[in-house]
């Protein structure tokens, strides 16, 4: 009973350059790729951009068992092609190309960047029109949060380099997940799992959980409705954008459940549980909570002990305890009871205590994350706008309202919603999460420097180490890489080398460490790892 | 490119310029009150000057299209 699992998060960032309104929002994106590309070759002297081994991505594969042809996708369901900055690409997401249009600082450096590998084992790259940043496997919730807030640090230092570059538009980049026109892009988590559960556990055990799970960790958002036409204020970024219970897609009909089966690994040993109705996240105990509260929700589904809840009508009731801040919004139960939010993150609460008290619990931070869910639900109980420091929709909502006292302002007045947006500003002298957490006035849980320092280190105890130090010491080899593969290029060696990397937790500092330490040059690397004909399999 | 890479830093050495309101250790209920108060009045000033300018076109223009 634990909250410790492999796993990690998915940042699509909002993009936007308030001088150049009409730029063309997946050249923009391109930019932060490049400049972070020029940042991390001016800094170290490497080459940064390595293409994407796409071998072993299967978007339109369904958990239920079954998969989607590409006649019958949606487009934007089809990422297991190299995203292309082509006239198609471009039109796509509309708008005009900047006057400068691609972000490339040396000419001869091979052209338009749509993806780099990290050296802390993460994947940066053009998501349709967003810049996403995608956190290398850790196996912690703390590990999440230090690993998903290193991705904002990596933004901030493009952003800054585009900044700094004549003949370039400033570009702003935000944490949040709508721009209250109509369009949403997501804060995704990953869960590995067996193989051997039912997807039909998970579903019937997690649908309640979601439903409520933005009281303790939603990003707040001003406006109801996909438009925001509605005046008011709401728990989550993202719940006016579902409309499904359970499927495969992520841009069209979006579900509670995502069903996509790509698991990134042994696929008859692991499925990754792909989770997308979550809110981005500022402030790091809502990432926390939301990580690891889920982390031990999936830990009691393994073992068939999740509590036996049914919603009346999710979607419905996603939105309906989204809408109200207050907390009193009831939801019904198919027994015919009305529960709230609060209520039914409670009987989850008491669930894994239950199950923790049954098998024990065998890492501190599973009694962490247990003490501050419990803790925290008290405070919501008690009065919602105690839990500030905590919760990102309280602290935004505690701005607003000041904001509202003092100038007497209805919900509909647009300075309301330029809080709402610059709340999620990356840069830390315009964002208001950083002002306030400048303030002390949001809890931390890491320093400065130690995200800064996970923007370049990878976490050590997952295939994300060997990943990150291949790209870190042999950037001209590695001529690829993915998730579950990293692919070196040698002159003495006439085919490409793909190590594969199937299994999570191989391929950490343990295991292959001191081969990083003992290899002057990637031949010496790869012959230590694979040896002449057969070797130690260390990562595989 | 080291340079350019303390720069970066520059921001975050300016967040923590902004000294935390003191509050008194034990202040009695009234005297909170008031240091609360005072603590949002100058949160509410810090943030005035944060804000963009023009919060109605600002908004206007930030437009994003499709996304996960």
């Amino acid at each position: 009973m634990s909250v410790i699992r492999v796993m990690g998060t998915e940042t699509e960032y909002g993009i936007h350059a308030p001088s150049d309104p009409l730029a063309n929002s997946t050249v923009l994106s391109s930019q932060i790729i490049n400049a972070y590309a020029a940042t991390v070759r001016g800094g170290k002297g490497n080459l940064a951009g390595t293409r994407w081994d796409y071998t072993d991505e299967e978007p339109l594969h369904d958990a239920r068992g079954w998969s989607v042809s590409r006649e019958n996708a949606d487009p934007s369901q089809l990422t297991d092609m190299p995203p292309v900055l082509d006239a198609e690409q471009i039109a796509l997401a509309g708008g005009r190309p900047p006057s400068n249009e691609f972000y490339s600082e040396e000419p001869g450096s091979g052209g338009v960047l749509m993806n780099m590998v990290l050296s802390n084992g993460a994947r940066l790259y053009v998501d349709h029109a967003h810049p996403e940043y995608s956190s290398p496997e850790v196996t912690s919730p703390r590990d999440a949060v230090l690993w998903d807030k290193a991705g904002d640090v990596v933004v901030l230092q493009a952003l800054r380099r585009i900044g700094r570059t004549p003949g370039f538009a400033p570009v702003n980049v935000y944490k949040n997940n709508t721009d209250n026109k109509s369009v949403s892009y997501g804060a995704h988590e990953n869960y590995l799992m067996p193989r051997s559960l039912p997807f039909g556990h998970i579903v019937t055990g997690l649908i309640p959980f979601f439903v409520s799970r933005p009281v303790i960790c939603g990003s707040g958002r001003v406006g109801l409705g996909t438009t925001g036409r509605h005046a008011g204020y709401q728990i989550s970024q993202r719940a006016d954008f579902f409309e499904a219970e359970v499927g495969l897609e992520t841009t069209i009909r979006r579900p509670i459940i995502n069903t996509r089966d790509e698991p990134h690994a042994v696929a008859e040993k692991y499925r990754r549980l792909h989770v997308i109705v979550g809110d981005a996240n500022l402030s790091e105990t809502s990432i926390y909570l939301r990580l690891g509260t889920t982390s031990l929700v999936l830990s009691m589904i393994e073992h068939g002990e999740a509590p036996r809840i049914e919603l009346q009508e999710p979607v419905q009731a996603l939105q309906a305890i989204s809408h109200d801040p207050t907390l009193q919004q009831k939801v019904a139960l198919k027994d015919g009871s009305m529960v709230t939010g609060l209520d039914l993150q409670e009987m989850y609460l008491e669930a894994a205590q239950q199950h923790c008290r049954k098998h024990g619990q065998d890492h501190g931070q599973t009694a962490d994350v247990l003490q501050r869910w419990a803790a925290l639900l008290d405070v919501l109980r008690r009065d919602p706008m105690d839990a500030a420091a905590q919760v990102d929709w309280v602290a935004k909502l505690k701005l607003l309202q000041a904001y509202r006292d003092r100038d007497s302002l209805e919900w509909s007045d647009p300075r309301l919603g330029l809080i709402d947006l610059q709340y999620a500003d990356v840069r830390p002298e315009k964002g208001l999460y950083h002002r306030l957490a400048a303030r002390g006035k949001m809890e931390r849980l890491f320093t400065d420097e130690q995200i800064a320092a996970a923007a370049s280190q990878p976490p050590p105890d997952t295939r994300a180490y060997f990943r990150g130090k291949c790209i870190e010491h042999f950037p001209v080899e590695v001529v690829g890489a993915s998730w579950d593969s990293v692919i070196f290029d040698l002159p003495s060696r006439r085919k490409l080398q793909r190590i594969p990397t199937r299994e999570p937790l191989r391929g950490t500092r343990e295991l292959t460490g001191p081969l990083f330490e003992q290899a002057a040059s990637a031949e010496e690397f790869i012959s230590a790892l694979l040896g002449p004909e057969s070797g130690p399999d260390v990562a595989r | 490119m080291a340079t350019q890479d303390r720069k970066n830093v520059e921001g975050r050495t300016t967040e923590e310029e902004y000294d935390d309101v003191p509050e008194s250790p034990e202040p009695a209920p009234e005297a909170g009150a008031r240091t609360e108060t005072e603590g949002t009045d100058d949160l509410l000033d810090e943030i005035d000057g944060v804000l963009e300018q023009n919060a109605e076109e600002f908004v206007r223009g930030f437009v994003q299209k499709g996304g996960q």
